[in-house]
């Protein structure tokens, strides 16, 4: 059980006093065509934390995460009931652009998928087509610090990102993120592809990116949503069963079903 | 029990066996007669044309006189005609590809016309040229110039160069589409950036390919009248015009000898063209994924 105690460290008594509201997803229901795949959750997301959202697969974990930058978009059919708050406000309102809620809601994929590009461009086309006008160069050389990569490819920055691991290509998908100098990531299982120190890595680099960034982590494994989150939310079968600070989810939860989830009876 | 007789094939695998050698023999088979085929037909026509191909061959005009007569206003008819043809179908068609397969939803309406450019390409030629002539020889008075064939040909060819560009759209990865929407790129932003670069190698082989195609036509180019006897180069996108193609049906349908070998040299330079063409296309898909990378 030391994974949970990293955790209770990790959150110290006062972080509830800092709770501040970012996201605030209130009664959402998606639909795939007629067929629900998340049913009236509502949940919020505190700012400067790392939250996790586990569940056994298929619960919906990864839909609702997508729908937080409105990355459902783009599927099919996908169509939601309710209202998700960033800032109070809501994000599928109209006169609200897309466009802009992904620039300020960042996202970082299950499988790494830089550009078939230069690290360089990697990192510095997102910030270019958003209008950046300061210096470039500063700029990929601070988010490739942040996300620990830095040291490994300063010498290569303009060979092709392809050549990395596929730990150091999801650190690059992270700090590419990062170089649009969001207020919130949302992560979608991102060591599921990689190995055990490759996903030690990422999760060292989650500790770091709480101080200054929101992060929303999905992910199918207890250990690793016991590890870093502060706050987790159990998903079952679309619906949302439980949500609290990680420590009381994983020593006290307060559903049977929970209690069955984490302590591995199913899923 | 010796490894002989456990080893020993039981009669069902060796039927197998001989069922997979049957048919590898067979699609060999066919595979080396249709490369035959192909050689002798290239064989009878370099010993035909051959002799005749000389530079005179490409400088002159047609004439009645065989050693006199030349390819010269059917190459430069051809040229014309296919570099008019390349400038008007590979940015509609490209564009049509990009819209169907980018931006399209799935209405019933853009599903008719899924269906309608497939049916489209299997429409003949000759069909092509009726439309051609109705439309843009007699309607819009653009007269037997090139301009007007070249048209002609563009409707010809929409159809393959769509189809190959949405081919080719459709293989590029949608994760790559996914981490640029994340960035906050839009729709334009992440074709123009990653989509169309990843794509391009596969939407010039289509072009190229349907560009092959229409530069072997002879049918519509016969219907909307271009010449068979031009003693005179295309000036611009007005002049009348014709095209190897034609040149060589001419040769053909003569009596004498020597206009059937005029013709086998006339077929040497058309296939010369296509192949240059073919390299072009090779050379700059080659460059353009060299480039994806920078």
């Amino acid at each position: 059980m030391s994974g949970v105690n990293i955790s209770v460290d990790a959150k110290a008594p006062d972080a509830k006093q800092e709770w501040v509201p970012i996201l605030d997803a209130q009664d959402v229901t998606i639909r795939y065509g007629t067929a629900p795949a998340i049913k009236n959750v509502s949940l919020t997301v505190p700012q400067n934390q790392i939250t996790a959202i586990i569940g056994p697969s298929g619960c919906g974990k990864s839909t609702l995460l997508r729908q937080f930058n409105r990355m459902n978009d783009f599927i099919r059919d996908a169509n939601m009931d309710g209202h998700i708050l960033y800032h109070g406000v809501d994000i599928y309102g109209s006169g609200v652009d897309p466009v802009e809620v992904r620039r300020r809601i960042g996202m970082v994929f299950q499988k790494p998928n830089p550009f078939p590009k230069t690290i360089f461009k990697n990192i510095s086309w997102g910030p270019v087509i958003n209008g950046y006008k300061g210096d470039l160069q500063e700029l990929v050389e601070s988010s490739l610090k942040r996300a620990a990569l830095w040291d490994e490819v300063k010498d290569r920055l303009h060979d092709s990102a392809l050549a990395l691991s596929g730990g150091q290509q999801q650190r690059l998908c992270i700090a590419r993120a990062l170089a649009l100098q969001p207020e919130v990531i949302l992560m979608d299982e991102p060591a599921s592809a990689l190995d055990p120190v490759s996903t030690a890595r990422i999760e060292d680099l989650l500790f770091e990116l709480k101080e200054k960034y929101t992060i929303v982590i999905v992910t199918h494994n207890m250990q690793q949503a016991a590890r870093v989150s502060a706050y987790t939310a159990f998903l079952d079968m679309g619906k949302l069963i439980e949500f609290g600070d990680t420590n009381q989810v994983f020593t006290r939860p307060r559903e049977k079903r929970t209690e069955d989830y984490v302590s591995g009876r199913f899923g | 029990m010796s490894a002989d007789s456990i080893l020993r094939p039981p009669e069902n695998l060796r039927r197998r066996r001989v069922k997979a050698a049957v048919f590898r023999g067979v699609t060999m088979a066919l595979t080396w007669f249709c490369l035959v085929l192909l050689a002798v037909l290239l064989v009878h026509a370099t010993r035909q044309g051959l002799p005749w191909l000389d530079s005179q061959f490409l400088s002159d005009f047609p004439s009645r006189f065989p050693e006199r007569a030349g390819i010269k206003s059917a190459l430069y008819g051809t040229l014309w005609l296919i570099s008019l043809t390349a400038c008007f179908s590979i940015p509609v068609g490209v564009a049509a590809a990009i819209y169907l397969e980018e931006y399209a939803s799935r209405t019933r309406l853009n599903t008719l016309i899924d269906v309608a450019i497939a049916n489209l390409a299997g429409v003949p030629s000759i069909v092509y040229g009726i439309l051609g002539l109705a439309i843009f020889v007699r309607w819009m008075s653009l007269g037997r110039s090139v301009v007007a064939g070249a048209l002609t040909m563009t409707l010809l060819i929409l159809p393959i160069i769509i189809i190959a560009s949405r081919e080719a759209l459709r293989a590029v990865p949608d994760s790559i589409r996914r981490a640029a929407f994340a960035l906050g790129a839009t729709r334009w932003q992440t074709v123009r950036h990653h989509v169309m670069p990843q794509a391009l190698p596969g939407i010039l082989t289509g072009a190229v390919l349907a560009l092959s195609r229409a530069i072997g036509e002879t049918a519509p180019l016969i219907m909307i009248g271009a010449l068979t006897y031009v003693a005179f180069v295309p000036d611009g996108p007005m002049d009348a015009f014709t095209a190897l193609p034609i040149q060589i049906f001419n040769w053909v349908s003569r009596p004498q000898a020597e206009f059937h070998e005029l013709a086998a040299a006339g077929i040497i330079v058309l296939l010369t063209v296509l192949l240059l063409m073919n390299a072009t296309a090779v050379f700059i898909r080659h460059r353009s994924q060299r480039k994806i990378l920078k």
